[in-house]
């Protein structure tokens, strides 16, 4: 392979890319080197197992590749802002288009989801860190490497451009040759294992870890939806796995299970990519209802209505989310009894996720609210939201769905559910759980320019979308005649566009703004909040709890606070606590997946075998570790419990 | 608990089980050898045999059912077994009408 072919070459945006990237990295170095903070990165970030600084961790990922989606989406809006645009070329938009839907799906809702699962949900059950810490640190590296090889695509071989779908026969070595997909397939491999993991973690965590008296069904309900998004991430996400194992066969080594020819069934990637890929969307919007849930009650300052029929409905839309994948291909030729079965499926989800919308509006009535920018997000959501939904019930039905397929009425939809759902749910968790993980509030005012900004960009941006669709504008292509009459809705989405490009960049002021002057959060509960995190100072000490808590009730820190108990640490009661050991292997085995990763896209197999011997080894070195952890002295936590209590 | 009680006493259940067993899976020998059933229905007996013993032995050797999370054990297998309907029965159906 020649130089000029293993970089990517000939496109003035990617060579202002690759000066970006070089300058960056010696940036990051000199920065590091001249403060001398090499040993801080390692010691407190790289071998940490610590659940909150891993979500910290994930959630700081999470909005870079917001940052690296949203350039996606802000190139591909100016493309089609003006019939006839120059500015990309159809290539160059095939692959902005993919890397888009995957790096905002899989790298950015994803992880900054999983972000802030990682920081909430143990304190929230009482317990001073996840079921297997070692393996959270796995899962995040895993993750946090996949991504990076997804990433590089664009500047070295060339990035995936079949779709975020990666529908065969396009994304076969006939129809793409080039390394494109083999990054897809490689990339989404790794990270994807790291979330199965992270979704036994939880699970295990939730079940086994809970305070005492917390049962089941006082579990505040973010932990609910985490721990029914991890049973759909343990049975969804192997059907990714093996998907991507045969799409890697078949791009590596001239299988033929998904060719055209040689008996290969192309269409049967499209049935295994959807098995995962729609309870893959449940896995991204559960947890963003769990937060909803407790945003709304908490600024309602009410017990969550219906808590019962939020949870069967938790558990009825996970039960419906496996058996609805077909609505994503209704025009691929079935037979009227397959498309009508899984029409009336995806209708029914309606139901229970209208029950949910009702309990948050009945949570709402009589409250006293208070309109802080978390509490606006999670407002906004609603109807927003509901809009995204009624038109997926409109998409639901198989033979209108002739009609909308693949339009940008499709566009619009997703983007109502994905954009209102989980990118709302994850700007009111940021506000919302910022002072729990920094121990500074971020600046309402900016916050809610953000709000406003985004809000109303998203709806300039995708509403016109509808109609657009509707018109008959498909979805991926990249430029359109002027005869069409697209232009003038074209212009408005591509305003939006802007203003939530705008709404971006005010946010990532608030984060500078709010570290040097953002208001300290001394009491640990800036929000009055109702949950076992607020117990907790801001940020809790990395054992979290001195001593577990009690519980009686849902909304444990509620009611502990209303009677008056359990609030004080009697320190006498203190006891040494056991806490698990960093570890710089997790690292060091993702470093390895990078390039065994790496060696397969290229097919340099020497490369990716010397790679996966690493991680052998770190597999085996892992089974005879007998550093089973240390315990911090009752007069350390003496310690830093004073010091905490001095601040309150 | 229960489960104390169980190894005091003679493992009643083991025996069963692995009588059960070893009775399955000599029927399943049988059929597929010399029972002179079409091709068909001998996979199918022998697929209905293989899932008898298959949740013969998550009772009688996992104890699926015994520890303080049987319930949840229950539920998550029973979860797993629809699952696995579902993706492979689901798939073929829907793909049936490129067969």
């Amino acid at each position: 392979m020649k130089w000029s072919e293993f970089f990517v070459t000939g496109e003035p945006l990617i060579y202002a890319a690759d000066v970006a990237i070089v300058l960056t990295i010696i940036g990051i170095v000199f920065v590091l080197t001249y403060f001398k903070k090499w040993k801080w990165l390692w010691d407190e970030w790289l071998t940490t197992v610590d659940h909150k600084k891993i979500g910290i961790m994930y959630i700081i990922c999470a909005v870079l590749m917001l940052f690296r989606g949203g350039v996606d989406a802000l190139l591909m809006r100016a493309q089609l802002t003006a019939p006839n645009m120059k500015f990309l070329d159809a290539q160059h938009y095939n692959e902005i288009f993919t890397t888009h839907g995957t790096i905002m799906i899989l790298f950015m809702a994803m992880p900054f989801i999983i972000g802030l699962m990682n920081v909430v949900v143990p304190l929230q059950i009482g317990a001073r860190d996840v079921a297997y810490p070692y393996l959270n640190a796995l899962s995040f590296w895993l993750f946090f490497f996949g991504a990076m090889l997804f990433n590089i695509s664009f500047v070295i071989g060339g990035s995936p451009d079949a779709g975020w779908t990666a529908y065969f026969p396009l994304a076969s070595n006939e129809f793409s040759p080039g390394v494109g997909n083999n990054y897809y397939a490689v990339a989404l491999q790794i990270s994807g294992i790291g979330t199965l993991m992270t979704g036994i973690n939880f699970l295990v965590t939730i079940l086994k870890m809970r305070a005492p008296g917390m049962t089941l069904m006082r579990m505040p309900m973010f932990t609910w939806t985490v721990l029914i998004t991890c049973v759909i991430i343990i049975f969804a996400f192997p059907v990714l796995t093996v998907a991507l194992a045969l799409m890697t066969f078949d791009r590596l080594f001239d299988t033929q299970f998904f060719t055209m020819a040689n008996g290969g069934m192309s269409m049967l990637w499209a049935n295994l990519f959807w098995i995962w890929g729609h309870p893959e969307v449940y896995i991204v919007i559960l947890p963003s209802f769990g937060i909803f849930s407790e945003i709304v009650s908490t600024f309602a300052r009410k017990r969550l209505f219906g808590y019962k029929a939020m949870v069967g409905s938790i558990v009825g839309i996970a039960f419906l989310s496996f058996i609805v994948w077909v609505h994503h291909f209704f025009t691929m030729g079935a037979g009227p009894a397959v498309n009508s079965f899984f029409s009336i499926t995806t209708m029914a989800i309606a139901i229970p996720t209208g029950v949910k919308v009702f309990n948050w509006l009945f949570t709402l009535r009589k409250g006293k609210i208070r309109f802080t920018t978390a509490m606006l997000w999670a407002l906004a959501f609603i109807p927003n939201f509901v809009i995204g939904g009624v038109t997926g019930v409109m998409l639901a039905m198989a033979a209108a769905d002739y009609q909308y397929h693949n339009s940008y009425f499709l566009i619009a939809h997703f983007h109502y559910v994905l954009i209102a759902g989980t990118v709302f749910a994850c700007f009111a968790g940021l506000h919302y759980w910022y002072p729990k993980m920094f121990g500074h509030l971020l600046n309402e005012r900016l916050g809610k320019w953000t709000f406003w900004l985004f809000m109303i960009g998203f709806n300039v941006c995708f509403f016109p979308m509808y109609f657009l669709g509707l018109m008959g504008m498909t979805r991926r292509m990249y430029t359109y005649s002027a005869g069409l009459g697209w232009t003038p809705l074209n212009v408005v989405a591509t305003i939006g566009a802007a203003l939530m490009g705008i709404g971006f960049i005010v946010l990532c002021y608030n984060i500078y703004y709010s570290a040097r002057y953002g208001e300290r959060d001394m009491t640990g509960d800036p929000w009055d909040g109702r949950t076992l995190e607020w117990a907790t100072a801001s940020p809790p000490a990395h054992y979290n709890f001195p001593i577990t808590p009690e519980v009686t009730d849902l909304d444990a820190y509620w009611v502990m606070k209303k009677n008056g108990n359990g609030l004080e640490v009697k320190e006498e009661q203190l006891k040494p606590i056991h806490m698990p050991s960093n570890s710089g292997r997790p690292f060091l085995i993702s470093i390895a997946f990078f390039f065994a990763g790496f060696g397969l896209v290229f097919k340099w197999f020497t490369l990716a075998i010397i790679a996966a011997i690493f991680i052998i080894l770190g597999l085996i070195l892992r089974s005879f570790d007998d550093d089973d952890g240390y315990y911090i002295s009752v007069d350390e936590i003496k310690r830093t419990e004073r010091l905490a209590r001095k601040g309150a | 608990m229960g489960a104390n009680n169980h190894h005091e006493s003679f493992p009643w259940k083991h025996v069963v089980g692995f009588v059960l067993s070893l009775v399955l899976t000599f029927a399943a020998l049988w059929v597929a050898l010399s029972s002179g059933l079409t091709a068909k229905a001998i996979i199918g007996v022998i697929v209905i045999f293989a899932i008898i013993q298959a949740s013969l032995q998550l009772f009688m050797f996992m104890h699926m059912t015994e520890s303080d999370s049987g319930k949840i054990q229950t539920i998550n297998m029973a979860y797993a077994f629809f699952i696995a309907i579902v993706v492979v029965a689901g798939s073929v159906w829907t793909m049936s009408f490129v067969l």
